[in-house]
């Protein structure tokens, strides 16, 4: 059993990393690009028999306050 | 007076800090970051670095240590607490200040001298600096960008929080000598209760005419000026 969680940047913040490969993905030729936003991808294994809502709290929890930055990211969580 | 330095994995910083608190005529020791005491300090300083290799954020895991717990009781109490660079960051990320450092516009890391203008010269942390005086203080970092909301910037303005600003040479600030992108050109500022602040630029390397500058002396004289005045010895 897995969590995914994926961070992006907030998007009134200055991303100047989406901004270079954004830029980086027009000079090579790729057309129709009009926005990059570079996160972090944090993948968590749970236990066998975890239960899945108990775990999605708990996690959600985590991601707000340690994982991800409120005052610049946004979080989405997946289980699987 | 006596500054507790606090120690954190790859704090670089800490014995610079040491350094210049005892230049200054003062004793710090350092704190382990596993400590859960700060000892018998009258200040604290959350010294520049890569506290725990920068990972996931810089600051992030620094900020669940043990010896942040005491820093927050501290802070709490009303003792007087400096975050210079990674410290800035952790307080930060521990809520001790408003906002976050992200990744600098230009995404370089910037090592260079830069020039701040004081904001407030009414704070603990700087109303030994002289009216006027442009400090001229090094920058070592490759995540200095300050953000914060619109909310948080108007509140920043509105209380006096913002210390430290970046500026050119005539003390005028503009876009141009602001190394990292920070909004407003934020170097440094405080929180709301005024005894906790955080900058960017290291003062600790600018306190003796050898490194080039002494100008930062004037924030660590302002809070010693400020504990002395307060005369009481703090505890956490």
């Amino acid at each position: 059993m897995k969590a995914k969680i994926i961070i992006t940047p907030k998007k009134a913040v200055l991303d100047p990393q989406g901004k270079t490969v954004e830029n980086a993905l027009a000079h090579m030729g790729y057309q129709g690009v009009v926005g990059v936003h570079v996160g972090k991808y944090v993948e968590i294994d749970l236990a066998p028999g975890t239960d899945r809502e108990t775990a999605r709290v708990a996690l959600n929890e985590a991601a707000h306050k340690f994982l991800s930055n409120p005052v610049i990211e946004d979080f989405r969580l997946e289980i699987e | 007076m006596h500054f507790a330095v606090l120690q954190l994995p790859a704090s670089n910083c800490d014995q610079d800090c040491v350094h210049a608190v005892r230049v200054l005529g003062h004793t710090a020791d350092l704190v382990w970051h596993k400590d859960a005491s700060l000892g018998r300090a009258d200040a604290v300083i959350v010294p520049g670095g890569f506290s725990y290799g920068d990972y996931l954020r810089c600051g992030a895991i620094a900020r669940f240590s043990p010896v942040m717990q005491a820093v927050n009781e501290f802070a709490a109490s009303g003792g007087l607490v400096l975050g210079i660079c990674n410290g800035f960051q952790i307080l930060c990320e521990a809520g001790l200040l408003p906002g976050a450092l992200i990744r600098n516009r230009d995404l370089q890391f910037h090592c260079e001298q830069v020039y701040l203008k004081t904001g407030n010269a009414e704070t603990p942390f700087t109303h030994q600096i002289p009216p006027g005086k442009l400090l001229r203080i090094p920058i070592a970092h490759g995540d200095g960008c300050y953000f914060a909301d619109e909310q948080t910037l108007g509140q920043l303005q509105a209380g006096g929080q913002i210390l430290w600003q970046y500026c050119d040479a005539a003390g005028q600030i503009t876009d141009s000598s602001n190394p990292n992108g920070s909004l407003l050109n934020i170097a440094g500022i405080c929180n709301a209760a005024r005894n906790v602040a955080g900058l960017m630029p290291h003062p600790d390397r600018a306190s003796e005419m050898i490194l080039g500058s002494d100008d930062g002396r004037w924030i660590f004289e302002s809070m010693l000026h400020t504990l002395a005045v307060s005369g009481t010895r703090r505890a956490a």
